[in-house]
């Protein structure tokens, strides 16, 4: 176990340490102590590794993951997992605004409550929060799998692509062209999977299903307002 | 006409400077169909422009350098303030970041391969970077959009330079849209949406909001790009004074700033035409912004929107900037909006030099379309050739007319060596209106 304490290590070589990491390295388990809220810790990571933070992280933890594991033990700041692209990042505590923001990959898992613009943008990426999301959730989002064990806030998947939303409590209101979906067969097996890799003991059949009606796909002036 | 019965003669029909034909032919087009007009290009109508500005010369106090021998540097350093590895350009026209999906593969390639022959860098846009792009070009800067279609980190890193886009000239505080017909299977794959419908770019970013956010997101790509490559933000022309300012205090190592000219892929006539301010009018008041800062010439001014010719350059070399960038200049030099196709813009119900439905993904030269019969016609080999001819041209021009000036460096024109046409020049470049040594609101003077 490597350990970095940035009370006496500047970010810019924690994140080069990181970073420096190959496929083949066999220095896979990290540990970063007092990271005090600090903002960019543990980004753009390309390597099997495991990295905990001991402790709350300020913006974009984890921003652009590749295969690494980032374990927070803390809350995590605004953007924790933004732009993702495989790996897995857990936050024990609660995650701020933005929330796995236009991720493209990997699984994004975050034990208390998540804020606002909750994968926004989402791109692939499997976001399972156990706890509430809050308003403009899932807005624009593309594709990839947002599980909610708790309720949602306004606007849930607003001018939503093809992303799956699950939400097993209530949702405050849909936002524009996002509907409530059958759940099928198929979406109960793969919730199944998300619940299990997201360690949630919930049960599928007691979420709801949400996407998109499909109505603003192409350019139609009745809803240019 | 014919006169009345009587012999007496009739009053001319007398069209409206107000409601010309074309106004009255919008009216009639938005009555008949309810869809406001959506085109790529930039403002039609006259704004105050560098045209408006003139150079005055050598005279008996200033002394010219000879014209085709003593020396006059073009070259810029992009990025000193904090990168690691700032960018050198042999000139200081870059090519403006077009994006693949709006331009077809061949335009990207012909772009790279030009700006590469011209010792400068073109950029990437909405839809993320393409191998022809990067292939060819030497220097190539990744923009970071709303969207973020495409955007990884494994292309930040291949980038030489990267450019956090918060606005374009032709439309401040909106966004994007490529309509279906663009969206083949590779820009589909691309953007990680499904063919055939329309795709948004977002007006804003997802992740921050303001400029406090702003920096630590510049803090965030520098870490993973290991503080290397330059850091640019481009703002369209609204309020150049407050966002030169604040991003330097985001960080940026260079500020590119883009005028109400300034072309687009595809947005709304009424947002081209009616938001944002001319370029003239952006450039001393963001020059002020870095000057009140200590930070002019430590973070270096890209200006774009407009710009044409050597003369336009200089100009703006003149009122302080350290670049200009091109777009529309660079698809008319690969061959947009060429006669030589006006049969087939005649078919599309426009004629050449008016073609501006790019959205459409029609264009008779190959450049602002996927389809793969249309992108044929653009040999990317000779679309390189001509963009390169081109640069040459500008930065010769721009070399004679900063030697007449005397100066041998491109950067050493000042606004002295400058006077105004009209008083809405001379006013928004605060430069003396000709004739006199007075402009509006020249300080010390009371009107
Ligand atoms: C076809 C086309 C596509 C463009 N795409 C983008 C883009 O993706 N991102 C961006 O920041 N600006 C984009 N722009 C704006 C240019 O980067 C630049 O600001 C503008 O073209 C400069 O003005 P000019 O066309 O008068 O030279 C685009 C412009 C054109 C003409």
């Amino acid at each position: 176990m490597q350990t970095i304490d940035m009370d006496t290590t500047a970010l810019r070589d924690l994140n080069a340490a990181l970073q420096a990491q190959a496929n083949e390295t066999n220095q896979t388990a990290w540990e970063i102590v007092n990271p005090k809220g600090s903002h960019a810790i543990a980004v753009g990571l390309d390597a099997p590794i495991e990295v905990t933070v001991k402790g709350s992280t300020g913006y974009y933890c984890a921003g652009m993951n590749k295969q690494a594991t980032v374990h927070v033990a803390g809350s995590a700041g605004p953007g924790v997992a933004e732009n993702m692209m495989s790996g897995t990042v857990v936050i024990e505590g609660d995650a701020s605004q933005y929330a796995g923001a236009t991720g493209n990959g990997g699984t994004l898992i975050i034990k208390g409550n998540a804020s606002s613009r909750c994968g926004i943008s989402m791109k692939g990426i499997d976001i399972i929060v156990h706890g509430n999301v809050g308003h403009m959730s899932a807005f624009m989002a593309q594709s990839g799998n947002l599980v909610v064990c708790g309720d949602a806030g306004e606007a849930l998947g607003d001018s939503i692509y093809e992303a799956r939303l699950f939400v097993r409590g209530s949702v405050k209101s849909l936002g524009a062209d996002c509907i409530e979906k059958e759940m099928r067969d198929e979406h109960i097996s793969m919730l199944t999977e998300l619940l299990a890799r997201g360690g949630c003991d919930a049960k599928p059949e007691d979420f709801k299903r949400y996407g998109s009606a499909r109505q603003l796909y192409n350019f139609n002036i009745d809803n240019a307002y | 006409m014919k006169d009345l019965p009587n012999g007496a003669p009739r009053t001319v029909p007398i069209q409206s400077a107000t409601f010309t034909n074309s106004v009255n032919a919008e009216i009639r087009r938005a009555a008949a169909t309810g869809i406001y007009d959506i085109r790529g290009g930039g403002a039609k109508r006259k704004v105050p422009h560098f045209d408006d500005l003139l150079f005055l010369g050598a005279s008996i106090s200033r002394y010219p350098l000879e014209g085709y021998r003593e020396a006059c540097d073009t070259s810029v350093m992009l990025g000193t303030r904090h990168a690691e590895n700032p960018i050198k350009l042999d000139i200081p026209i870059t090519i403006a970041g077009m994006s693949f999906g709006a331009l077809s593969g061949a335009a990207k390639e012909a772009l790279g391969r030009g700006a590469t022959l011209a010792g400068t860098s073109t950029t990437t846009g909405d839809g993320g970077m393409t191998p022809e792009e990067r292939g060819h070009s030497k220097t190539l800067v990744y923009q970071y959009l709303p969207s973020r279609y495409g955007m990884n980190p494994d292309d930040l890193r291949n980038a030489d330079a990267i450019e956090v886009v918060v606005g374009q000239g032709a439309k401040p505080g909106g966004g994007g849209m490529l309509l279906g017909q663009k969206i083949t299977d590779r820009v589909a794959g691309m953007r990680n949406l499904p063919k055939g419908i329309d795709q948004r770019s977002a007006c804003r970013h997802p992740d921050w909001t303001g400029p406090d956010d702003l920096e630590i997101k510049i803090l965030e790509l520098r870490e993973l790009t290991g503080w290397k490559v330059p850091i640019y933000i481009k703002v369209g022309g609204a309020r150049p004074y407050f966002d030169t300012t604040l991003a330097v205090k985001a960080g940026a190592d260079v500020v590119v700033l883009d005028g109400m000219q300034g072309g687009t892929a595809a947005t709304q006539d009424v947002f081209i035409e009616h938001v944002g301010m001319p370029i003239l009018a952006c450039i001393r008041e963001a020059v002020r912004a870095l000057e009140d800062l200590g930070m002019h010439r430590e973070v270096q001014l890209i200006v774009s929107g407009g710009v044409r010719t050597g003369a336009d350059v200089a100009k703006c070399m003149a009122l302080g900037a350290d670049a200009v960038s091109i777009g529309t200049a660079a698809l008319i030099a690969l061959g947009d909006n060429d006669p030589r196709w006006e049969t087939e813009y005649q078919a599309l119900g426009t004629t050449a030099g008016a073609y501006d439905d790019w959205h459409e993904g029609n264009d008779p030269a190959g450049i602002s379309t996927q389809d793969p019969e249309l992108e044929a016609r653009l040999d990317p080999v000779e679309g390189g050739r001509r963009l390169n001819n081109y640069l040459k041209v500008m930065t010769l021009e721009a070399q004679t007319i900063a030697r007449a000036c005397g100066k041998n460096k491109l950067h050493n024109l000042e606004p002295e060596d400058l006077c105004a046409l009209t008083m809405e020049a001379a006013a928004m470049a605060k430069v003396p209106l000709a004739g006199t040594d007075w402009w509006p609101g020249k300080s010390g003077t009371t009107f």
